[in-house]
């Protein structure tokens, strides 16, 4: 019943939307090809339909293998690797915008088919592998009662957690399982509506400051623009005071922050605007260049204005930065990290993008993790896959990757907020 | 040959039927005024004012028309005029749900045909009324 029912909404999707397949343009890399804007009386929905892993397991390629580490998780979305190879897993589910339209109603009801119905976690749970065996023995609370945490950041000594509304920190002792108190707030951060409410973190190489990734409150404005104070954009926060500035603007929703250990710089990965067809916009990786613009609301990669703001602004159109290379559109880019030469030949120089899977497109992308080859420091070629299988050829969605975290040791760690999994993807020889 | 008319008064439709269909253009009226005000101002509360009128107008329309099938198979009820009411106020029901697709739209993606379909729904209920009301309908005719 519901699966018919899903069908024929898909068929009069397809019908009012006016289009049938498209040919997939070529959008990887810096210099993507961009459609005109088009939207039919309905959106294109494909949802993931939730399948058990069962004794099936993601794809990785050959000489690597991969485990789940941790199950029964409560939404876990981001990880951090502690200096003693501990992992802390962020779980919760957060937002609390409220349905305005009709459409609000129907879509968040049909969204939520395609994700985990498990209730947020709101804590950290520790992962441990004493013996070095691969298997994580551990697997305990670190810290809960906090409100659906996202973001981590390890600088000298204590644990930064970004809360959906502020930024707590734990004092941390290598070895500790458990927090050893409430933590102590750092700052508060824009938290109204929050549409879009996760906030990324990374931490400056020097430990001085934070970065803050903090989503739009709305698709494109739909809420308003006094909903967009202080939104798609990222903070940088002093360490010690709390002191906050805008770093970057225009970034819609930077899901996930990395620095670059080379040259210091902060990368980050953005999902950019819906509703004006499959092939727009593209998300995006982009080095993050302090006091740029990017383009929210009002233009897309670079100056490609977008009708659907009024009253526009042709001053800030002018002057938008284009991001650095483009993930694909709707992919829903959510995870970044660095990798490092232990990850073996191929996968050494890069970055991995966990990429959750679309909802809005016919045809889905994303469901898997990539690798972003890397050479000179910036990006040099299309992505390859490196994780993949969360979304079947039957159509059954078993997992949605989010955070990715390396593990110098060589391994791979991935957060999967449908099946409630944490995977470890482990380097088994020298990958050629 | 002679003709019995059993009642001096002429049966309008029913009074809840009337409530429904008069109550559409409130409703597609009001959305069609939210429009223009967005239009004018741009301030989104007005465009989501009338992303809610249109679903009102339509679920009022909706069972306006069911009474309105409903009379057209009654042949007591059945008159000329009860048929170009029927068709006018499906019109308006058939705009009115292609219009509340175009105010799904996010932001100023629903302007400016949001308005135009407004209007054009907001003229059909108004007509739709007025046929529905304008109708005769004698009760008992033999």
């Amino acid at each position: 019943m519901k699966r018919s029912s899903m069908i024929a909404a898909a068929t009069i999707a397809s019908l009012l939307s006016g289009c049938g397949k498209d040919p997939v343009p070529s959008q990887y890399g810096p210099d993507p090809q961009l459609p005109q804007p088009k939207r039919g009386l309905l959106p294109n929905m494909t949802i993931a339909e939730p399948a058990k892993w069962a004794d099936q397991r993601p794809t990785v390629p050959q000489g690597y293998a991969i485990s789940a580490i941790a199950t029964d998780l409560q939404i876990p979305r981001q990880t951090l690797l502690l200096p003693n190879g501990d992992i802390l897993v962020a779980e919760g589910r957060g937002g609390s915008a409220p349905n305005l339209k009709p459409k609000d109603f129907i879509a968040s009801y049909i969204k939520a088919q395609g994700t985990s119905p498990v209730k947020s976690g709101n804590r950290l749970t520790l992962l441990r592998d004493a013996d070095g065996d691969g298997v994580y023995e551990v697997q305990t609370i670190f810290a809960d009662n906090l409100n659906a945490p996202y973001g981590l950041a390890l600088v000298n000594g204590s644990i930064f957690v970004a809360n959906q509304d502020a930024i707590v920190r734990f004092e941390y002792q290598d070895g500790q399982t458990q927090a050893s108190g409430r933590p102590v707030k750092v700052t508060d951060l824009p938290s109204a509506i929050n549409h879009h409410w996760t906030k990324a973190l990374a931490a400056s190489a020097d430990g001085q400051f934070l970065y803050v990734g903090i989503g739009s409150n709305s698709n494109i404005t739909e809420r308003g623009m006094t909903a967009e104070v202080d939104r798609a954009m990222v903070w940088q926060v002093d360490v010690q005071t709390g002191a906050h500035k805008p770093y970057a603007t225009g970034l819609r929703n930077p899901t996930a922050l990395a620095i670059q250990t080379s040259t210091n710089q902060l990368w980050a990965v953005v999902n950019e605007r819906d509703e004006i067809g499959p092939d727009l916009v593209p998300d995006y990786l982009t080095s993050v260049r302090e006091r740029a613009f990017y383009g929210w609301p009002y233009s897309y990669w670079g100056q490609n204005v977008d009708e659907r703001v009024q009253p526009q602004d042709p001053d800030k159109v002018r002057s938008a930065i284009a991001p650095d290379y483009s993930l694909g559109s709707h992919v829903a880019a959510l995870g970044v990290a660095f990798s490092t030469p232990t990850m073996g030949e191929s996968f050494g120089d890069g970055v991995f993008v966990g990429e959750h899977g679309s909802w809005n497109r016919a045809d889905p992308v994303g469901y898997k993790v990539v690798f972003v080859p890397f050479r000179n420091a910036r990006p040099s070629g299309p992505p390859v896959d490196f994780v993949t299988g969360f979304r079947g050829s039957d159509g059954k969605t078993r997992g949605r990757p989010v955070g990715v975290t390396v593990d110098p040791r060589g391994a791979l760690i991935v957060a999967d907020d449908l099946s409630n999994t944490v995977w470890r993807v482990t380097v088994q020889k020298a990958a050629s | 040959m002679a003709v019995t008319i059993e009642s001096r008064y002429s049966s309008s439709i029913h009074p809840l039927h009337a409530v429904l269909l008069a109550g559409t253009v409130p409703m597609f009226l009001g959305a069609a005024l939210s429009d223009a005000e967005y239009a004018s101002t741009y301030e989104i509360q007005w465009s989501n004012f009338a992303s809610w009128l249109i679903v009102g107008g339509l679920v009022f329309g909706g069972v306006a028309l069911l009474f309105a099938i409903i009379d057209l198979s009654r042949p007591t009820r059945r008159t000329p005029g009860a048929a170009v009411y029927f068709a006018v106020l499906l019109a308006a029901w058939i705009v009115g749900f292609f219009n509340a697709l175009m105010h799904a739209r996010d932001a100023w993606g629903s302007m400016p045909g949001g308005l135009v379909m407004s209007v054009i729904t907001a003229v059909l209920a108004c007509s739709a009324t007025w046929f529905g009301f304008a109708t005769p309908r004698i009760r008992g005719l033999r």
